[in-house]
């Protein structure tokens, strides 16, 4: 059994938070590129810009790409042959995050209590962790930082099996172009499909940590992303909803078995400073 | 058409302005989300008088990153505006509020406060909070500061790049 220090854990998902709120991933930003190149709307030609300059000012600067440096949701994979010296998985990364979000000056943005007092926490605690026991001594921790704007354009609709794809193609179609510009398109569309309600959520949010545009490895679903994507961008909602031929960078589909009765469908945007980092312990 | 622009405005220059014009913000502009704009509310509700003086100002709906070493502000990008639509109306009719800075949509409650007494929506771009983190020389909070990241803020801008998504006519790009 390896064992790995309760600290190093603080210490290592302190920096992850610095690194993904202000480096925009690789793929990401070659996907701006790629995407600018598609566009042939004035203003949303100048919002590319835009973001690649912050971009590169973020990164430069170390200031985040967002001012909304988001619930802090980790996914972590822990391997079957590892444990930690001292407490909870969860007490380390909610610490890290507590010293993390300080120590880069990234903005605190969790209330206490959802409906009442709405009292801000002041450290950005507690976060999300979704813990997945897996074969090994690893410790993978992948943080994506989530922004309220994206996050409140989020879609779950149980289909009737009778939906079918057409049922999907509609739906996913529909929310993203009723988000308008609020997430900040150009966005990543992360979609679930099948599982139980609370999974297909799951799903969706897990979509998004996909390099952007590699496709489906099921050509079935690869097609569906493709046809998804190709009818989201001819909304012509465009960049910030003020128009244009890019609405969103890609969609990216999950999918998992699912009760015979049920297609629940779900449907999760990052904007376009899609941020994630991802450490291996 | 492109403006070089800077606050505090008159009735007559927002009027002028029309949707798809580019702007270049300058000048002192404060900033509020819903928590704040909520206390503002409830303060003309109570007939109080308000802890700044909204007339012929805008407000750019933000809560910025805390100040680095060395900056006034961190990253301070917009933040989605329907949320403030219950309360816009308010200050529109009662403070003379000129302008709003944020992104997304409007209702329509909005639009025809914004119509009938002279007021512009400007789109700043979301998701570029470092890039418009330069575009802010000063920051210090004006009230509300309990309020941490949603408190209100006087932000002094230079060249803040802005579209202007609704103007004082209806018109809109969304």
């Amino acid at each position: 059994m390896r064992v790995i220090s309760f600290d190093s854990v603080v210490t290592t998902v302190a920096g992850l938070c610095g690194q993904a709120a202000c480096i925009l991933p690789d793929d990401v930003l070659a996907a701006l590129h790629t995407s600018r190149q598609k566009e042939s709307g004035e203003l949303a030609l100048d919002f590319f810009d835009q973001y690649i300059r912050n971009a590169e000012l973020a990164k430069n600067e170390q200031l985040p790409l967002c001012q909304d440096t988001g619930f802090a949701v980790f996914f972590a994979e822990m391997g079957a042959d590892v444990k930690l010296d001292k407490g909870t998985l969860y007490e380390a990364v909610n610490e890290g995050v507590r010293q993390g979000y300080l120590k880069f000056f990234l903005r605190k943005s969790i209330v206490a209590d959802p409906l009442f007092d709405r009292k801000n926490t002041r450290d950005n605690t507690p976060c999300i962790l979704h813990l997945k026991q897996v074969p090994g001594e690893q410790l993978k921790l992948t943080l994506a930082p989530k922004g309220g704007g994206s996050e409140n354009m989020s879609a779950l609709k149980m289909l009737k099996p009778s939906d079918g794809r057409q049922g999907v193609v509609d739906f996913v179609v529909d929310s993203v172009v009723k988000a308008g510009g609020n997430p900040c398109p150009p966005t990543v569309v992360g979609v679930g499909i099948g599982g139980t309600m609370e999974y297909a959520a799951f799903m969706a949010k897990k979509a998004l940590l996909r390099k952007i545009g590699e496709p489906s490895a099921d050509p079935r679903y690869a097609d569906l992303e493709a046809e998804i994507l190709q009818k989201i961008n001819a909304s012509g909602v465009g960049s910030q909803g003020l128009g244009g031929d890019i609405t969103s960078l890609a969609v990216h589909i999950e999918y998992h078995p699912c009760h015979l009765a049920s297609l629940p469908v779900a449907v999760n945007l990052n904007c376009h400073a899609a941020r994630h980092a991802e450490v291996i312990l | 058409m492109k403006y070089k622009l800077t606050t505090p405005f008159d009735e007559k220059l927002i009027r002028s302005l029309h949707a798809g014009d580019k702007v270049e913000l300058s000048g002192t502009v404060y900033t509020g989300r819903d928590a704040a704009h909520k206390r503002l509310v409830a303060l003309l509700d109570a007939g109080e008088k308000l802890p700044v003086d909204l007339d012929g100002q805008a407000i750019y709906f933000v809560g910025p990153c805390p100040p680095p070493p060395g900056r006034p502000i961190g990253s301070a990008g917009p933040t989605t505006s329907g949320r403030m639509d219950a309360y816009s109306p308010r200050l529109i009719a009662e403070c003379a509020l000129r302008a709003m800075i944020g992104k997304g949509d409007r209702a329509e409650n909005v639009k025809s406060a914004m119509k009938e007494y002279g007021c512009v929506y400007f789109a700043a771009t979301g998701g570029a909070g470092a890039l418009i983190a330069n575009s802010i020389v000063a920051a210090e909070v004006v009230a509300f500061e309990d309020l941490g990241p949603e408190a209100i803020y006087k932000l002094e801008l230079r060249d803040l790049p802005l579209v202007v998504a609704i103007d004082a006519e209806g018109n809109s790009l969304y």
